[in-house]
Parts: structure tokens; C-alpha cells; sequence
């Protein structure tokens, strides 16, 4: 579909917030609560946060929560019943204020969650989902979209994508189908595009290493002392994977009352040392060089060979979480060097 | 620092020590562990008011133990975890060089676990006024008050457990909420699982937390997690006079049976 650009002024954007609400869509938007600002269930636009560079955490919990309930059990004495759940009823939601490197973030998820099972608890919730989202005109040392293939005003992963233009207006990219029904809802807040460049209002967010180097060249590094060099501060949490856009490993566990209960897909990450520990005792991954070199192979390997994306969108938000300043951006320009070696 | 560069030089050239743990230039404001290896990179080591993190959590990590003996830069903070790690028979006097560091910057020369203990005893180990004015705040609270204050802070975990990978009090290779068979906390972070965590985690540290407050600084959710265990603290100072990490044979008020305890509920 090719996108169609138009004009929202900027008193017209609380009037479009008002009409999807009232349309009876659920308004996730970012919200500061105790210094922090994340994404919440908002009522009113006044609620909405528009000072911040990124979320602590990404938006995946839309279709891909810490908890989800895969399925309900039923044990009795001659049977046992396992009832599916019912993934007609998932809210329509929109994703208010995501940047866009969050957006390219969904990629990386449908990848993993369609690979070779399709996964239909988070497909209903996506479908479910409408991402508008907001380019950005500031940025950190952090931030690193332009060295995986994104920019601060990309158009991917997004369905409407707004960019504020020097008089406060937006300039409103409308990208699917999707984006075309939010419209749709009320055509009346819309005018004739802009005609003031995009660019010009967006931060610059400088290239930091050339990501080729690294996803067609990690034969090359897989034996390495530098793993061991990058990860012997890490005290392997679970802070990176947990605000990650991308990552997607999760552990399962049973609630049960009695004979019933339920199955729980849980956000799991692949620095716990646990995470590869078999019933044996025996760890394939027995030390934490192994487990910081899989986090970085799966996403800049693993990801581009097999599923033909790059797992990381370059949101900096890892870096940011981690308690001991394990910053990627740095360690992806330290092995982009290695191979140049 | 300079001290403690040349001391760390020596250390490394005569192979006293295969590594040193210190602090480094960190890629933002605050300074990063580093492992250094080499004589020759020991003037990357520095201190300031950004070496925050509290370094004695790698003292009983595998990776940096089978680099070989470890010499650590210790403030305080490392100085009192380094006495509860040989209280609870973590650490044997001699298994590390320890090379104190004062608040300033300057070199002490601890040689071992006395000189620690002694050096511990000059310094005032207190919590902060800012943490002793939540700790009072929350005390003012009417228990329908304090716990939904705690509630709002619990609903924020996500059981990234950088909390526990930080202290070097949890140090146990497999903790009590990884257990799932059986479970002897739910796992899963809802309000009960998180609950659950936070009275577990507080409840193992009691006397044994040091308020270094690396638990509270790791949380990506900004929660103020450390006030529990601080709590504790003035528990066991008010019921047991004791102040955590100051010796290396600590005996810990919590976990210790003795036949002549004065209470009879626990023969
Ligand atoms: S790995 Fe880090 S920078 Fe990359 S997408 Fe995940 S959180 Fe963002
Ligand atoms: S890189 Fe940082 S956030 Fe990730 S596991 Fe290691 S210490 Fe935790
Ligand atoms: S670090 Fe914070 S979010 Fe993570 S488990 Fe601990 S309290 Fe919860
Ligand atoms: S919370 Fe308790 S069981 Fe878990 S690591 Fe800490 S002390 Fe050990
Ligand atoms: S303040 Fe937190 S990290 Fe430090 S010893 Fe106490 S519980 Fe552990």
C-alpha cells in the first residue's frame, strides 16, 4: 500500500484520542508514574506523556504480556480436559505514542511467534491491536536505530506514524489498512499534507557500526575471548530480555487448585543461568560469556539467517536497564571491529 | 588511587593475583566493574564519587572465581559483604587481597579479616537521612496505608531479578522462587507472585542485608526495594543490638539456635 500523507493540527489531536475512545477502543498510551513512563490503559488524553525518549519497557505487552494464559486444565478421576482459550474476546487496542523503532519491534515478535508454529494467542492480540505512532525528535547516546536499518521517523511496523512539524502540526503518515480505518473514524480532523520537509524535524541519531558486519560475519566470532572480556560484569538478570522489544523466549509454568488449573507462558531470559539447565544438572551454556554470546547471536545471527530479520531495533533500552552498564551499542561496535581484524 | 594502581600493578606482575576487581570508566555517568588481568591496564582502574556498584557480588561468581585468586577494590560496602560472606563460611581469611579504599580515595592497607573488622569499627555504617525519612514516612502510615503504598510499588516487578543477581547476599546458585517443583512461591509475576517475592527476598536478608542499596539501584522499575531490608535492619538493631557486617563470625541473631535460649517456643 502505498502511504498516504495528510495534516493534523495540533488541537485535533486530542479530538482524535476522544473519537477512538469513544469508538470503544482501548488506549494504551505512555504515562509517567513515579518518575517512570511506560505504557498504560489511559482514559483521557490529559493522562498521555509527551516529554520522554522511549518507555522503560517496550511495547510488546500489548500482544505479548509477561503473563498469559495458554490454557485451562481439568483433571477428574477417568478424564482429564484441557480448554483452550478463547481468543475471540481480546480488546481492540491502540498503541498511542509508540517511537518507531518499537514498531519495527513487532517484526522481530511475528517472526519468532510465526516461524513454524503459529502462535494464535499473539496473532488474535495483534490483529487486535492498532499502532499509532509518534517520530522522534529526541534521542540519547543510547539510541542506535540507524545502525540496524531503522530511523527515527520510520514508516515500518507502524500504521499511522504522526511527525511534529515546526508549528506544532503533525504530519500524518497513514501506512496500512489498518491505519486507513483509524482515519476512517473521523476524516473530519484531516487536511491536505504539509509541505514542510520530515526530516528536518526529526533527532539524528548517528550511525554507530555497520550491522553487516556483524550479521554476516558472526562465523567468525562464535570462539572468542572477547564474550568472555564483554560479560564478565554481568550478573545475569533478566532487566535486558524484560525490556526488550524483541525478545521473545518464555518459560512455562502451572497454577493449579486441586486437580485444575492453568498453563502460563512467562517472560524468560536466556542471561539466567537456569534458563538452559537440564533436569540432568547439566548446563550447555555453563557460564555467562555463553549465555551474553547468545543474546547477541540470536539477534544478530541466529534471527537474520533463519528468520530474515534482524532481532534488535536499536532502542537502547537494555543498556539503559542494566544495572552494571552492559551497553550494547558498544559491544556491537567492539565485534564489528573484531571482524575487520 | 594512585596507591591502589601500584598496589594492584604489583599484585598482578608478582602473580600474587590473576585479577583485580575495580572500577572503570563506565560508558555513561557512573563507573563500571572491571576485571583487570594485566599489569600493564592497571591504570584503567579509577575512583570517584560515580564507582557506586558494590563489587563483593563477584567475589563468589564462578566466572570471576576460576580466573584465579582475586584481589577487590573495597569500599565499605565490600568491606561489610566481605564480613558476612566469611560469616557464613562464603570466604576463608587469605582466599582474597583486599585492597581498601576510603570514601576519598585513599588506600588502606587490610591485610585481613581483623584488620577489616578493626577498620569497620571507625566508620559510621548508618543508612541514609534520605532512606531514614522513607523508612519514617512509611512507619507513619496506618497498615491500610502502608500496604497499598507497597502494593502500588510490588505492581511495578517484573521479576527481572536484577534486585537478587546484584546483592552479594544472594549469592544461592539456585533461589527458592526458581523452584518449581514444587513451587514454593507462584512464579508468575502477578500481584501474589510479586508479593510473595518481595516478603521471601526481604525475609533471606534480614540480618544479612549491609543497606549497600545495589538492589534498589539495579531495578529498572525504580522500585524501593532496599526499604524492606533496611527495615530489618533496625529490627535486628532494636531486638538483638547487633549491626550487620562488622565481624567475620558474625553469629546471626535469625538463624541461630542456642539450648539455653531465654524464649521456649522453639524446643
Ligand atoms: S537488544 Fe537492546 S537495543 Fe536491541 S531491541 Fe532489545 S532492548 Fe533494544
Ligand atoms: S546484560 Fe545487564 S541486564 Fe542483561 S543480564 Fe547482564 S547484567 Fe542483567
Ligand atoms: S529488579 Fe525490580 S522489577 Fe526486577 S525483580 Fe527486582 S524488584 Fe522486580
Ligand atoms: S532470595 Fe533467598 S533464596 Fe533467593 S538468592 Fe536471595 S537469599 Fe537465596
Ligand atoms: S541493600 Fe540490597 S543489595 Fe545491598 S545487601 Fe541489602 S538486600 Fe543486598
Amino acid at each position: 500500500m502505498e502511504i498516504e500523507k495528510k495534516l493534523l493540527k495540533k488541537a485535533s489531536l486530542e479530538k482524535l484520542f476522544e473519537k477512538l475512545k469513544a469508538d470503544g477502543k482501548k488506549m494504551y498510551a505512555p504515562v509517567k508514574k513515579d518518575k517512570l513512563v511506560n505504557f498504560a490503559l489511559v482514559d483521557t488524553f490529559g493522562e498521555i506523556c509527551d516529554d520522554y525518549i522511549l518507555t522503560v519497557k517496550s511495547a510488546k505487552s500489548v500482544a505479548f504480556p509477561k503473563i498469559e494464559k495458554i490454557v485451562d486444565y481439568e483433571h477428574s478421576k477417568n478424564s482429564s480436559k484441557a480448554i483452550d482459550i478463547d481468543v475471540s474476546n481480546f480488546p481492540e487496542v491502540v498503541l498511542w505514542g509508540v517511537r518507531p523503532c518499537d514498531a519495527v519491534g513487532f517484526d522481530s515478535l511475528d517472526a519468532i511467534f510465526t516461524w513454524d508454529y503459529k502462535d494464535n494467542i499473539y496473532l488474535a492480540r495483534l490483529e487486535k491491536t492498532s499502532i499509532i505512532s509518534f517520530s522522534c525528535f529526541k534521542s540519547d547516546n543510547n539510541c542506535f536505530c540507524t545502525s540496524v536499518n531503522g530511523n527515527p521517523g520510520g514508516t515500518k511496523g507502524s500504521d499511522i506514524l504522526l511527525t511534529k512539524i515546526s508549528n506544532g502540526d503533525y504530519l500524518v503518515e497513514i501506512i496500512t489498512e489498518k491505519g486507513k480505518q483509524i482515519i476512517a473514524k473521523a476524516p473530519e480532523l484531516f487536511e491536505a499534507a504539509p509541505t514542510e520537509e520530515k526530516d528536518k524535524n526529526l533527532t539524528n541519531v548517528p550511525i554507530k557500526f555497520n550491522v553487516k558486519d556483524i550479521t554476516e560475519n558472526s562465523a567468525k566470532f562464535f570462539e572468542n575471548d572477547l564474550w568472555v572480556e564483554q560479560s564478565l560484569r554481568c550478573i545475569g538478570c533478566g532487566a535486558c530480555a524484560f525490556v526488550c522489544p524483541t525478545c521473545a523466549c518464555f518459560d512455562i509454568q502451572d497454577e493449579s487448585a486441586g486437580k485444575n488449573g492453568t498453563r502460563l507462558r512467562l517472560w524468560d531470559s536466556c542471561c539466567f543461568s537456569l534458563f538452559t539447565m537440564h533436569t540432568s544438572g547439566h548446563n550447555p551454556r555453563e557460564v555467562q560469556s555463553q549465555r551474553w554470546r547468545q543474546r547477541i547471536m540470536h539477534k544478530f545471527s541466529y534471527m537474520p539467517e533463519r528468520l530474515n530479520v534482524v532481532g534488535c531495533i536499536g532502542c537502547g533500552r537494555c543498556s539503559r536497564a542494566c544495572p552494571v552498564d552492559m551497553n550494547i551499542s558498544e559491544h556491537l561496535i567492539n565485534l564489528a571491529e573484531e571482524v575487520k581484524k | 588511587m594512585d596507591d591502589i594502581r601500584k598496589k594492584a600493578k604489583e599484585l598482578l606482575e608478582n602473580k600474587t593475583v590473576q585479577v583485580v576487581i575495580g572500577y572503570g570508566k563506565g560508558s555513561g555517568e557512573e563507573a563500571r566493574a572491571i576485571f583487570v588481568r594485566d599489569a600493564a591496564k592497571t591504570d584503567q582502574l579509577i575512583f570517584d564519587e560515580t564507582c557506586l556498584q558494590n563489587l563483593a557480588v563477584y567475589i563468589l561468581k564462578h566466572e570471576v572465581k576460576h580466573l584465579g585468586k582475586i584481589a577487590i577494590v573495597a569500599t565499605s560496602s565490600v568491606l561489610r559483604s566481605i564480613m558476612i560472606l566469611a560469616s557464613e563460611q562464603q570466604l576463608k581469611d587469605g582466599d582474597l587481597v583486599v585492597l581498601g579504599i576510603t570514601s576519598d580515595g585513599k588506600y588502606i592497607d587490610l591485610p585481613n579479616f581483623k584488620a577489616i573488622e578493626d577498620y569497620l569499627a571507625t566508620l559510621n555504617v548508618s543508612i541514609t537521612d534520605k532512606e531514614k525519612e522513607l523508612l519514617k514516612m512509611i512507619d507513619a502510615m496506618t497498615m491500610e496505608e502502608r500496604w497499598a503504598w507497597w502494593q502500588n510499588e510490588f505492581s511495578k516487578c517484573f521479576k527481572c531479578y536484577a534486585c537478587r543477581s546484584a546483592c552479594p547476599m544472594c549469592y544461592c546458585p539456585k533461589c527458592t522462587t526458581d523452584s518449581n517443583q514444587p513451587q514454593w512461591i507462584p512464579v508468575a509475576s502477578h500481584q501474589l507472585g510479586n508479593m510473595e517475592w518481595h516478603l521471601m527476598r526481604a525475609m533471606h536478608l534480614a540480618g544479612r542485608c549491609i543497606n549497600c542499596g545495589e538492589c534498589a539501584k539495579a531495578c529498572p522499575m525504580d522500585i524501593p526495594l532496599n526499604l524492606l531490608t533496611y527495615k530489618m535492619i533496625d529490627e535486628m538493631n532494636a531486638n538483638f543490638g547487633v549491626t550487620v557486617g562488622m565481624k567475620p563470625d558474625a553469629v546471626f541473631a535469625l538463624s541461630t539456635f542456642k539450648n539455653e535460649d531465654k524464649e521456649n517456643f522453639i524446643r
